[in-house]
């Protein structure tokens, strides 16, 4: 049977993908940043899973207004990266693993989580910057990956004790497909940032590492942290943490009726201020 | 039941709502639109006459020429949309939030560099924080010359 063996969270800063591209990592405003990542990569390598379960939200790119989908899976072979604007990113296509997206799909719609099925989506850097974080700047990503879009851009965006439960549904998706596939779930976006007003720039560094404090320790509480909170506290677009929720929900240690597992390790914490104009966050749990 | 919009008191900051998403429809739409190579060529070559042919009202319209990000928010934009027109005038995402506070993209970046924009006193509207209504524009060109500014 398949399993998830670990999750990653960070943050999915736009900049960070242009200074991978444009070879910037190793200067002084970047190099701290991408410092943090680098036990990441190694772990990552040490950890290869079969499948990456990237659960990220897409920014006005696959999804203008035409079509405003809560949660979408993604169930094609494929996906190429998108052109923002300023060009596609060069890195790797996304290559997918439909049979696993199906399966979860099934087992979670029946579930009562309403997906939407999406076989064609570009994928903008909320996907492809968390990849290159974790595997730099590979001829080919390590691994399938499934992109699993929320909405946290036009209200109402879900509440982050939906996305737990939603990550609770997931895992039993996951342990019940036959291929014994060693399944990683990453949930991207935040921390504090602001990108719009006079109160752009916003950061909250106590807040959002209480906020990760908690989301480890006693993530059933985190889930319950209202919208307002999160607008308030980390920014208006510091909603996305809303997506690290689905992550922490598909951990062993969480069920919400039945048996628990042992609390998660926390391999690697990481926090830096500023990314352009966001507080960037990692962490990796791995369960046991 | 009207929506529950409890982030109404968040100074500095418009949440894309419902309300603000069929306000801002067609200027988001637009914005769209130049995703596509052809047409930001379009916009750059003639940016009213390829406005002229959006559904836009003339606020919307001034607002995307003036480049007046606030103004475009206020007007049912939102800034993921918005930034089609930051990238087709080749700007980042940090000069585009910095250009709503009136700071200049310096003074901007540097606040960012010394660990971004404080929370206190900027949390809710009656406090007296530099997001507060009453400390706007924000930036030291203001800051220096306000007799020059009423003038």
């Amino acid at each position: 049977m398949a399993r998830i063996s670990a999750s990653v969270y960070t943050s999915h800063v736009p900049a960070i993908g242009v200074a991978v591209d444009l070879g910037k990592t190793q200067e002084p405003y970047w190099q701290p940043l991408f410092a943090g990542y680098e036990l990441s990569k190694r772990w990552l390598e040490d950890n290869r899973p079969d499948v990456i379960f990237l659960v990220y939200n897409d920014h006005a790119t696959a999804f203008s207004l035409d079509i405003i989908p809560t949660f979408a899976i993604g169930c094609a072979a494929e996906f190429e990266p998108a052109d923002e604007g300023w060009g596609p990113r060069p890195v790797p296509k996304v290559i997918g693993h439909p049979e696993l997206a199906a399966h979860i799909a099934q087992s979670v719609i029946q579930d009562d989580f309403d997906l939407t099925l999406v076989n064609r989506m570009p994928v903008d850097h909320g996907l492809t910057v968390p990849l290159s974080l974790m595997c730099g700047q590979p001829q080919a990503w390590p691994c399938p990956v499934i992109p699993f879009h929320v909405n946290v851009v036009q209200y109402p965006v879900p509440s982050g004790r939906r996305c737990f439960q939603l990550g609770q549904a997931i895992r039993k998706a996951v342990e019940s497909y036959d291929e014994p596939l060693k399944v990683q779930i990453w949930g991207t976006g935040g921390m504090s940032h602001q990108l719009q007003g006079a109160r752009a720039g916003l950061i909250n560094r106590e807040w959002d590492n209480a906020w990760l404090d908690q989301l480890i320790a006693d993530p059933k509480a985190c889930a319950d942290v209202p919208h307002i909170d999160y607008v308030r506290e980390a920014g208006s677009e510091g909603i996305e943490l809303v997506m690290w929720l689905i992550a922490r929900g598909a951990m062993s240690d969480v069920n919400a009726d039945g048996a628990r597992g042992p609390a998660p390790t926390v391999r690697h914490r990481f926090y830096h201020v500023p990314a352009s104009n966001t507080a960037v966050g990692h962490l990796i749990l791995e369960n046991n | 039941m009207a929506l529950d919009k409890p982030y109404k008191d968040v100074p500095g900051t418009i949440i894309f709502d419902a309300d603000q998403s069929r306000k801002g429809y067609w200027l988001n739409q637009f914005c769209t639109s130049l995703m596509k190579a052809d047409n930001r060529a379009r916009f750059k070559a003639n940016e009213r006459a390829y406005l002229d042919e959006w559904p836009l009202s003339e606020a919307q319209k001034q607002a995307v020429m003036a480049r007046d990000l606030n103004a475009c928010m206020q007007l049912g934009g939102n800034i993921y949309f918005l930034a089609r027109i930051g990238a087709t005038d080749g700007l980042s995402f940090q000069q585009m939030a910095g250009s709503m506070t009136g700071m200049t993209e310096t003074e901007y970046r540097e606040m960012m560099i010394r660990g971004g924009r404080s929370i206190e006193g900027n949390r809710h509207l009656g406090e007296n924080g530099d997001a507060q209504p009453q400390n706007q524009p924000q930036g030291a060109t203001h800051k220096a010359a306000p007799a020059a500014r009423k003038a």
